[in-house]
């Protein structure tokens, strides 16, 4: 075993850890998940909801695994009957007040007492049904965050997260014994920037978005691993989709990037990807008129606009449009002089205290260091400037561009443009409905995965504007190892090295720093 | 005995001595009758040496765990890295125990010096004596006292600072106590890591209780042999305790007697013993929290931390209270669940929801509602709740009822049958 390793057993499987680790996270080595409630990576440890308890040869009594470093030659008993009955003894005093509404909260289904109650609960309490259950009324904490007292059971995932990470200590525990509750200051609401992760933090249904409220059931949403369009931080996410419509967002841990966290303006920066009035087909200008056509015949009149077009092009492109599609858009513009730009929205920088390097940021711009590394660049309005003299026009996704053009514009699109004077209009993909890649603002290099088909005849933009070149590729994955292949920051890169937690632009194989 | 009445001839008279004298809490009136002595004498030697006469002493900690106290004082790091604090737990606050109370009342001074020599002996600058919410004259006697000892410049750079509890139980928990003190929740800490590493303020700190930093002044003073002498029974339990006895009692109050000393003595013969025509029943000898003894075991019981443990039950803090055939035990250990189910905390799941339903349970038996099936649930419940929480008051609230239905089964059951008539509503 290597040195500066703890060598322990759990439940027989012999694991190697590195010295200071709990056992709760050693345990998840050797492959076990120690039921727990009050622990969370993310937050101080409080040892309060002693769910997690373990046998620990010669300690003598049970010990919380969240609490308890690991010690060599440690040996661990999860599963051993006292420590069951020590964990059905919890459950059953947690659920001793927690009042049984499974069936309209919105926790069911992705429910921590719920689940740790089917997996080692008592099949039925021991609890008068005389004895009242403790109430309180429901209280609005906030914005977006409702609290149901009558469901809590206390484990202070939300005091610590106010307290210790967003370090607005708005919540506390009030009162004592079976009376106490989550308190919040008579004077503040819990409207911080990145409040909302109250709700993912909480093991109940007892903080709740106000957002997702009997939006959906659990067991109903498809659940897809994502990347975060509100900003350039690139927070990883996960997007649940009911019946292909977007209703929350989620963190999706990652230790580089955003921790178990995401922020509240990204939680909810999801209505765009429902929007309705799609671009459906590929349209051609005939005269004042755009004519719905198909594929082939839109691609063919791309070609020939293009051919038949000289000197210089600009690109106007959205910093949300993927890695893939802004390396075709410049592959395609290859041979004009060209230029590219994209517009970045500005908004509120919004730390999240407790976490170092993670913020809302100022740049509302998923993809702009994608694009820069591309060739793209922020000055918007030279590139309008250029655009009137251009003789190629081509806009990716950027609906309110005001352009004044005596060229040919060619619009790629997820909806309609502001503007009617567009040559080709063609139907692109949201991030939602294609593979693609981002480059957040410190140059990692992160997926987003399909979450749903794309309307009617849209294509993912690599598509599009791969099929104007001599290679055409066949996937989202050999788009991007095209450009692995081109472009020197992304080299020795490639969606199996990406994985689902990405990597930083130049840490490819063969590339020196 | 002390205050208010006089010592009983067999109490050996150590920490109570001035009990009743209003002039051995001023200043001047401590000094004359000797006080301070010991402190000049500790400032004197060497913090090392200080701890070495405590330790050999056998002095242990009267707070109620019985740790050497000593000992304890080796834990703080050997060397100085930062401020070490000394914490005094004056939040006595467990039911049946009044003796801290009467120290500080009497013999403000005695705690005052105790508490400089401790904080000599760990190399501490600061001094926090945590005086429980409730205590208004003892307050009053040790913010008065404290002001006259500044005054003389005694301590010389220790500074002791007085900090009022609000109230709640568990801030007599040592680690509760000190987030306390820090402003913080009267919430138990997690341990590791213990006080020694960090304490308050997250400073290596000792915490001693009242009765056992008043005891430190007489050891300095009459040296750790002299101290050791005092022991009737264990070699292990030395040194004089105080108890506080109440309950159904002819002379309830305090006694200080040499430990090993018998329980029955102190009973029957300094205390008067039971009213007329009632017989004893049953005791429980170290405050609420520890295993009721019947009258048999209370009989045979040695007040020393062995003792007490050989009868069945924990020395504890030193509270004992009585009960005669007149008791209800069933009411009496439903009281004392409906203290702790009040009192706890709402950290940890089996003491925040186990003693309310303990209670609820213990209420529904005495309503006449209760079944069989509830004196096993409650033994179940019990079990649940002992040794798998962050501090002991879940335990405290098992324990009772767990020695009450062993050892006056038959009461609950009278109450399950219908033998007795409920006598409360649920």
């Amino acid at each position: 075993m290597a040195d500066g390793l703890i060598n322990l057993t759990i439940d027989d499987v012999a694991v190697s850890v590195p010295k200071g680790t709990l056992l709760i996270e050693a345990a998840k080595q050797a492959g076990v998940l120690v039921p727990h409630y009050c622990y969370h990576p993310g937050l101080p440890v409080a040892g309060v909801c002693r769910m997690c308890l373990v046998e620990v040869e010669k300690a003598p009594k049970l010990q919380i695994a969240c609490a308890t470093q690991v010690a060599e030659g440690m040996v661990v008993r999860t599963r051993s009957g006292q420590a069951k009955s020590g964990r059905t003894g919890v459950l059953e005093l947690l659920l001793i007040n927690h009042p049984l509404d499974c069936p309209i909260c919105d926790q069911a289904g992705e429910c921590e007492l719920q689940d740790f109650t089917f997996q080692e609960g008592r099949p039925s309490t021991r609890y008068s049904p005389t004895y009242p259950k403790r109430f309180n009324p429901v209280e609005d904490f906030g914005p977006d965050v409702l609290y149901v007292p009558n469901r809590c059971i206390l484990c202070t995932r939300c005091v610590r997260f106010m307290e210790d990470v967003a370090k607005e200590p708005v919540l506390n525990v009030s009162e004592r014994g079976d009376r106490a509750f989550v308190g919040i200051h008579p004077d503040a609401q819990l409207d911080h920037p990145w409040s909302g992760n109250v709700v993912d933090l909480c093991p109940v249904g007892s903080l709740l978005s106000k957002d997702f409220l009997h939006k959906a059931r659990a067991w109903e949403l498809d659940k897809t691993a994502s990347v975060c369009t509100g900003c350039s931080q690139g927070c990883n996410v996960t997007l649940d989709l009911r019946d292909d419509t977007v209703v929350r967002i989620r963190p999706r841990a990652n230790l580089e990037v955003n921790q178990y966290f995401i922020c509240d303006h990204g939680r909810g920066h999801y209505r765009w990807m429902n929007r309705g009035d799609r671009v459906e087909a590929p349209l051609v200008r005939e005269g004042a008129d755009l004519r719905a056509v198909d594929w082939d015949e839109a691609l063919d009149r791309v070609r020939t606009l293009l051919k038949g077009a000289g000197g210089s092009a600009v690109a106007l492109v959205s910093p949300k449009a993927s890695t893939e599609g802004l390396y075709f858009a410049r592959k395609v513009l290859a041979r004009f002089n060209w230029t590219g730009a994209f517009q970045v929205v500005m908004g509120e920088e919004a730390p999240l205290a407790g976490v170092p390097n993670l913020a809302l940021r100022a740049e509302r711009a998923p993809n702009g260091k994608g694009a820069e590394l591309l060739g793209y660049t922020r000055d918007y309005a030279a590139a309008l400037k250029a655009a009137e003299k251009a003789a190629v026009v081509l806009v990716i996704d950027d609906p309110e561009a005001q352009i004044k053009t005596s060229g040919q514009v060619i619009y790629l699109g997820t909806a309609a443009p502001a503007f009617l004077n567009a040559a080709i209009v063609l139907p692109m993909a949201l991030m939602v409905e294609e593979d693609g890649t981002y480059v957040n603002r410190d140059g990692r290099v992160q997926r987003y995965f399909q979450a749903r088909g794309t309307p009617a005849m849209a294509r993912p933009a690599w598509w599009i504007l791969g099929q104007l070149t001599d290679a055409a590729p066949e996937s989202a994955s050999a788009a991007f190892d095209a450009m692995a292949a081109e472009v020197g920051a992304f080299r020795g890169m490639s969606y199996a090295t990406l994985g689902l937690l990405g990597q930083r632009s130049g840490a490819g194989a063969g590339v020196p720093a | 005995m002390g205050y208010p009445q006089k010592p009983h001839p067999k109490e050996t008279v150590v920490l109570s001595e001035y009990f009743g004298d209003p002039e051995a809490r001023t200043f001047k009136g401590w000094v004359k009758r000797g006080g301070y002595e010991a402190l000049k004498k500790a400032l004197a030697m060497d913090p090392n040496a200080v701890t070495d006469e405590v330790k050999n002493s056998g002095l242990r900690g009267r707070g109620g765990a019985g740790f050497p106290t000593g000992l304890k004082w080796t834990f703080m790091p050997k060397e100085k890295r930062g401020p070490h604090y000394l914490c005094v737990n004056a939040d006595e606050s467990e039911p049946g125990t009044f003796k801290d109370r009467e120290i500080m009342r009497w013999t403000p001074h005695a705690l005052l010096e105790g508490t400089a020599i401790a904080a000599h002996a760990i190399r501490a600058e600061v001094a926090y004596i945590y005086i429980r919410g409730e205590f208004t004259e003892p307050w009053t006697v040790m913010t008065q006292a404290l002001a006259e000892a500044n005054a003389a410049k005694v301590f010389g750079n220790i500074t002791i600072h007085l900090h009022r509890g609000a109230g709640a139980y568990i801030c007599g928990e040592e680690t509760a106590l000190m987030n306390s003190i820090e402003g913080k929740r009267g919430n138990p800490r997690i341990k590791p890591p213990f006080p020694a590493v960090a304490g308050v303020f997250g400073k290596p700190t000792t915490i001693n209780n009242v009765e056992t930093l008043a005891a430190v002044p007489h050891i300095i003073k009459r040296g750790s042999a002299w101290y050791k002498g005092l022991c009737l029974s264990s070699p292990k339990s030395t040194g004089t305790k105080l108890f506080s006895v109440c309950g159904h009692i002819q002379k309830p109050g305090n006694v200080e007697v040499t430990m090993g000393f018998p329980l029955k003595d102190v009973i029957y013969e300094m205390c008067g013993g039971m009213r007329p025509g009632r017989t004893l029943k049953a005791c429980i000898p170290g405050g609420s929290s520890v295993p009721i003894l019947t009258k048999d075991e209370t009989e045979k019981c040695l007040l020393d931390y062995e003792g007490v443990a050989e009868a069945g039950s924990l020395l504890g803090s030193g509270g004992v209270i009585v009960f005669d055939d007149s008791a209800d035990m069933v009411y009496q250990i439903m009281r004392l669940a409906r203290f702790y189910a009040h009192e706890s905390c709402a950290q940890c799941t089996q003491c925040r929801e186990g003693t309310a339903w303990t209670t609820k349970i213990m209420e529904r038996i005495l309503a006449g509602k209760g079944q069989m099936k509830d004196l096993d649930l409650l033994l179940d419940l019990s079990e649940n709740m002992t040794g798998k929480t962050i501090c002991v008051l879940s335990d405290s609230c098992a324990t009772p009822v767990i020695s009450g239905i062993k050892k006056f089964r038959s009461e609950f059951e009278d109450y399950i049958t219908g033998k007795k008539r409920p006598v409360m509503v649920a």
